[in-house]
């Protein structure tokens, strides 16, 4: 039998750098659009105020108090939320439990509600009024009679309100994080004599570090910009439950614009900060 | 001693029904059969990672199958090695023995010792992230000898490593057994490298149903 090879082609042929072009240009002018509309929002921000407008807007005394208060109740909301969202992010992560999807799907619930439905519904929680006995129980009523520390209307509400919507989000960044580290280390460490809370502790905890930071630091993001929930459960009190996001609406609703301006670059400012803080303490942590 | 007393292991569609043998203090068993057949789910079943639907795991006579993993003393390496990567050598071979309390002189003590036996005297220092195949794998045997288990799991401990480090690693594993008497199970798809060490051999096949794995051929072995 003759094997006839097939018949190969010797003639080489440059394609011409004219489709990785097209490739480039495509997906950097899509990626530009968006890094362009950000800057240009930042930029206008910065262009509509004077460095005097700003300063003189941020020596106001409720402004202030704002600030001290957005710092406080963001840094309490987010510690809350680590404290929170580690052990359920590690609980869905690694476990099959009966009623799973369903904790899964109330996870998110905070994530998709209307925030002036979350606020409300705080508002109806602290006030709903339970029959016992010959009178009524109200959360609100007992926490500010009873044990001395009300919460609706004032600071508390303001943390319970960035707390709900901020745990939320990290919990599903903790969830991710354990999802990416193998647990068959935790086995091993089982089979070294760990219970399960020590290799959670021991071996699952000191590798989610990146993780944990990655959780406050959206944490402290979506806190800082939590606006509808403490407007209805915390109002905006001055000097007592205003925070800067609340700041930007009074001064808004009252015609001033330049403080309005003012105080939301200040916000920016404050959130680039915060990323950049938590990246260098992430960096240093790095092993 | 160990003793597997018809227990039956699932996992998923996979079915090892009825699986026994025993191994007196001090042998040393190779489990053999082919990759995917089942070897890490029996010593996964031994260690308690894996529950045993019916039948008994004995050790020195105590029924332990539903025991916590972490109580059975069993000194396990998985094929993986799954080093902890937050933990410097030194730390991986005093983990068991903190979890034990043992007190720090002792604990140095018996870091010390291992890391002579192993060759790993100049690596304490070291995380797992620059460690070679060899290097880990003797931290990982390190790590799973140090609390003085009663037996030793290893699951395809030669699997990632060159010709050349195989054959000390082998040698490595030889001495350990003799001088710390300790059992071992070796599991291995390689059937020369199963009677090169093993005093007894177990063959894990094919069974008569679909899905379904026995453990047979049972043979004592003078190993080479």
């Amino acid at each position: 039998m003759v094997f006839e090879s097939p018949k190969q082609s010797n003639t080489l042929k440059r394609s011409g750098s004219l489709p990785d072009v097209v490739f480039f240009l495509i997906m950097g002018g899509l990626s530009g659009a968006f890094i362009l509309l950000i800057v240009l929002l930042i930029l206008a921000d910065v262009l509509y105020t004077t460095p005097a407008d700003f300063m003189a807007a941020l020596s106001k005394p409720e402004i202030q108090s704002a600030f001290k208060l957005t710092i406080v109740t963001c840094t309490l909301a987010t510690i809350l939320s680590i404290w929170v969202a580690t052990p359920l992010g590690y609980l869905l992560s690694r476990y099959r439990f009966p009623g799973r999807w369903l904790v899964d799907t109330i996870v998110d619930i905070p994530i998709v509600l209307p925030p002036l439905v979350l606020g409300l519904s705080l508002l109806i929680l602290f006030h709903f009024q339970i029959p016992v006995g010959n009178g009524v129980f109200q959360l609100e009523a007992w926490l500010r009679d009873e044990v001395g520390f009300p919460v609706t209307y004032e600071w508390p509400a303001v943390v319970l309100a960035q707390f709900a919507v901020s745990c939320a989000f990290a919990v599903r960044t903790m969830r991710v994080t354990f999802d990416q580290i193998d647990p068959r280390a935790e086995e091993v460490a089982r089979t070294l004599g760990c219970h399960r809370g020590q290799a959670f502790l021991q071996i699952a905890l000191p590798q989610a570090w990146r993780g944990m930071i990655a959780a406050a630091t959206i944490s402290w993001a979506r806190a800082l910009g939590e606006f509808g929930p403490i407007l209805v459960f915390a109002g905006s009190t001055r000097f007592r439950t205003e925070v800067l996001s609340t700041t930007v609406f009074l001064e808004l609703s009252i015609g001033h614009l330049d403080a309005a301006v003012a105080v939301s670059l200040l916000m920016v400012v404050m959130a680039v900060a915060v990323l950049l803080l938590l990246r260098w303490l992430g960096a240093g942590v790095a092993p | 001693m160990i003793e597997l007393s018809n227990v039956t292991i699932r996992a998923g569609e996979f079915l090892l029904p009825d699986v026994s043998f025993q191994l007196k203090s001090g042998e040393y068993a190779a489990i053999m059969g082919r990759t995917g057949i089942g070897k890490t789910t029996i010593l996964e079943a031994i260690c308690g990672l894996r529950t045993v639907e019916k039948g008994k795991v004995l050790l020195n006579d105590v029924d332990v199958t539903s025991w916590p993993t972490g109580d059975r003393n069993l000194g396990y390496v998985p094929q993986d090695l799954t080093l902890f990567p937050t933990m410097t050598v030194q730390e991986h071979l005093t983990f068991a023995m903190k979890l034990r309390k043992y007190k720090p002189p002792a604990q140095q003590a018996r870091a010390e010792e291992l890391a002579e036996l192993l060759g790993i005297s100049h690596l304490l220092a070291r995380k797992p992230a620059g460690l070679s195949g060899g290097e880990a794998q003797r931290v990982a045997l390190g790590r799973a000898l140090s609390f003085r288990p009663s037996c030793l799991l290893l699951d395809e401990p030669l699997s990632a490593l060159d010709a050349g480090t195989r054959d000390s690693a082998l040698e490595l594993l030889r001495s350990i057994n003799k001088l710390t008497g300790v059992t071992v199970i070796h599991v291995t798809h390689n059937a020369e490298e199963a009677r090169a060490i093993a005093n007894v051999v177990l063959t894990l096949e094919a069974g008569d149903k679909p899905g379904h794995v026995k453990l047979s051929n049972t043979e004592a072995n003078e190993p080479s």
